[in-house]
């Protein structure tokens, strides 16, 4: 006979039984049920945001740093809708989550009752899939569902509505939570097709100057290790996209830093030159490709991805495999020697001395890290040296999270990221205000690591009430504000496209003090306003393991972010490379 | 786009609820249209079956293929503009038919084997079944006649021969 219990206590149950470490959430009426089951079971500890769009960021970023799915509670109405923008951030990055939220009671939807909203159809293009709860008896199973759909194949957020009177503590039922679900609609495919994995390495060991290029579904497969074993087997060149840093060591020889937009130089022009390029979990996004019909002119595309839909959606294939990064790397590196024998490598390995030279010129020419690209004697902090100062600072081994805009792009390019999750960025949507709550989510996940949230006086603003809740939980973050009193990268558009002028883009003389605003909190506050005082504050900073740090950075405001790709109509290798300076 | 063709897809659907949202706003989100949809129950209770024509091109098609699949709630699709199939669409016709007109409209109505299923003084009902184009014609036969009403259901499709669409 199973145990009796109501629905509010079947999802506090449910949870601990999935092994859920927080829940982020915020209570309000629909999900009082809930949280006073929460509260009496004392299962999963809760984290108490300020505001819902930040429990969805938080947990977001548990999820990005740990491999672990994150749990989101909020209630009907506004604070469904408030935790919109936190589920299309990780929709659109594919990051597992599962949201909570309260709806009110049965007969009453449809109505337009209070704090009423259509969840369910509110967040369909932005999740995975979504569940409204009809019966009690039915809350452990769909909890099981949405886990199970969330974290496999493709991931993504999977929303569950819940009506108030679904939760009575008075009504219960029985309860079983299910090990495995089975939906007859949903088999994600695991395994890439034998066939066209060995065609895909005949195909890559032909080639005279490939490239290997991979994104976030490296990360989230878990799958680095495998990626750098195979690369380092053959000496492949690496390039990541903005979500797969990490993915591959970033302090490697072998790493060409990022592509795309703000991607290197060395980088984009590898890719444009490319005869045979090896796509891993990363989804041809435009940010990546530039002008599709110039993308790699000569480049011969495998590519490996979970979601079939992803495969030649913006940019045609060769050769699709369709699996996860981990099972498909696993089998390039058992058939490999079925492809090819250790002869045959070396002469592959050999023959690329050529490839390598001409990649190590262009870095030599222009790449980032080996030397200085920006003006080094102006007397002005520049954002470059800021993140310099923090890998310094770190060992380059902090889990880093960013909100929106040059700040990311800079510690992109500049943090070289030697593990993965240790980068925590809205990549796709780009939210703003993503940074605070995300480093919460980590430093909950890794309360001895050095954590840290790379951010804007513009983006930080977003979701600053939440150096409340770091109060309340003992979260010693170190938030680095670049602050440059413009929304920068906004500028950066508009000095370029516009004849610098800034529409709406400056705030005049209305920020706050955040010294004091920080202090306000109960946090540390510190100014930095001079480049030799840069390496000091952070190790002041970084010393400081208990408390929560505001480094307020004051940057040169009118620095830009290079290289940039020329768009409309240019290809990957057309960029700026300085203010002045174009390939 | 040159290559634009119309197809016709058959869909397996959960028969739940917001499926046929899920499916209906997956079109709206990703630009593609939609011509004519058809939905209704099957034998087995838990599956509406659903047939969607549009006309895209060849990659596009690739894409709504994908995507639905993508969607939880689908359980099986096919196109069924791949392979032979047979398509119908009815439609309910209300014209004016007063004087000599009466006696035309009839006449039009039998040679598109359609049938009149409503009279009065002034009008006729009239139930047509066929492709969506013999509808089309049978519209277009009426030439100068008044027409009152035009319901269509929008087209229904199934392949030829043993290829089934079923668990």
């Amino acid at each position: 006979m199973s145990e009796l219990l109501s629905g509010g206590e079947m999802v506090a149950r449910a949870l601990k039984d999935e092994g859920v470490e927080f829940i982020f959430g915020y209570p309000g009426g629909a999900v009082l049920h809930i949280y006073d089951a929460l509260h009496q079971t004392q299962f999963t500890p809760h984290i108490l945001v300020r505001h819902e769009q930040a429990a969805t960021h938080a947990a977001d970023a548990y999820t990005r740093s740990t491999g672990k799915t994150g749990v989101v509670l909020v209630t009907s109405g506004p604070g469904a809708t408030n935790a919109i923008t936190g589920i299309a951030t990780a929709y659109m990055d594919s990051i597992p989550m599962v949201v909570l939220s309260g709806q009110v009671q049965s007969h009453l939807i449809g109505e337009d009752a209070f704090q009423e909203t259509d969840m369910v159809g509110i967040s369909r293009p932005i999740v995975k899939h979504s569940f409204l709860v009809k019966k009690t008896e039915d809350i452990p199973e769909i909890i099981k569902k949405a886990f199970f759909i969330a974290e496999s194949g493709r991931p993504g957020p999977v929303v569950i509505d819940i009506p108030k009177d679904l939760t009575h503590p008075d009504l219960k039922y029985p309860y079983h939570y299910p090990e495995t679900v089975k939906i007859r609609s949903y088999t994600p495919i695991e395994k890439g097709h034998s066939g066209q994995i060995k065609k895909a390495l005949k195909l890559l060991m032909t080639a005279k100057r490939p490239v290997v290029y991979t994104g976030g579904g490296v990360i989230q497969g878990n799958a680095s290790e495998l990626l750098t074993q195979f690369a380092r087997a053959l000496r492949l060149p690496v390039t990541n996209t903005l979500m797969g840093l990490g993915g591959y060591p970033g302090t490697d020889p072998q790493f060409l830093g990022m592509l795309g937009m703000h991607g290197t130089y060395e980088a984009n022009n590898s890719m444009h030159h490319a005869d045979v390029i090896l796509a891993i979990g990363a989804r041809f996004d435009d940010r990546v490709t530039n002008t599709p019909s110039k993308f790699c002119p000569s480049a011969k595309i495998i590519h490996v991805d979970a979601d079939p839909a992803s495969i030649s959606k913006t940019v045609a294939i060769d050769i699709p495999i369709v699996g996860s990064a981990k099972t498909v790397l696993e089998d390039m590196l058992t058939y490999l020697p079925e492809i090819a024998d250790q002869q045959a490598i070396d002469n592959f390995k050999n023959h690329m001395d050529e490839w390598w030279q001409q990649i190590n010129l262009w870095r030599e020419n222009h790449g980032l890290w080996v030397k200085p690209r920006y003006d080094t004697h102006s007397g002005l902090i520049k954002p470059q040296q800021a993140i310099e100062a923090l890998f310094k600072a770190t060992n380059g081994e902090a889990y880093v999270c960013s909100d929106v805009g040059q700040h990311q792009m800079f510690t992109a390019q500049y943090y070289r990221f030697d593990q993965p999750r240790r980068w925590i960025n809205s990549g796709g949507l780009g939210t703003m205000g993503f940074g605070l709550p995300a480093a919460m989510g980590c430093k909950l996940a890794f309360p001895d690591a050095h954590v840290c949230t790379v951010t804007g006086e513009g983006s930080i603003q977003m979701n600053i009430q939440e150096l409340s809740t770091c109060t309340q939980y003992g979260l010693p973050i170190k938030i680095i504000n670049l602050n440059n009193g413009y929304l920068g990268m906004v500028k950066q558009w508009q000095d370029m496209q516009y004849d610098s002028r800034y529409s709406q883009s400056v705030y005049e003389d209305s920020l706050p003090d955040f010294i004091k605003l920080a202090e306000a909190y109960g946090h540390v506050g510190m100014k930095v306003t001079k480049p030799e005082e840069l390496d000091q504050a952070m190790a002041d900073a970084f010393a400081m393991t208990d408390k929560l740090v505001f480094m307020d950075i004051y940057v040169d405001p009118h620095e830009h972010v290079y290289p940039m790709q020329v768009a409309p109509n240019g290809s990957m290798r057309d960029m700026l490379l300085s203010k002045t300076e174009r390939t | 786009m040159t290559d634009l063709k119309r197809r016709i897809l058959s869909v397996l659907l959960e028969n739940e609820p917001g499926a046929l949202s899920r499916l209906v706003g997956l079109f709206s989100q990703r630009g593609y249209n939609i011509e004519s949809l058809t939905v209704a129950v099957t034998d087995d209770q838990s599956l509406s079956r659903l047939t969607l024509t549009t006309i895209c091109s060849d990659h596009k098609i690739e894409q709504i293929t994908k995507q639905l699949n993508k969607l939880i709630d689908v359980v099986k699709l096919v196109d069924l503009t791949d392979g032979a199939h047979i398509e119908r669409e009815l439609m309910l016709i209300k014209v004016k038919a007063l004087g000599a007109t009466r006696a035309e409209v009839k006449r039009c109505c039998d040679i598109f084997r359609g049938q009149i299923i409503d009279v009065n003084a002034s009008s006729y009902t009239i139930q047509i079944a066929g492709t969506s184009d013999k509808l089309d014609a049978f519209i277009e036969s009426l030439g100068d006649v008044n027409i009152i009403e035009v319901v269509r259901t929008g087209v229904s499709g199934i392949s030829r021969g043993e290829k089934s669409l079923s668990l």
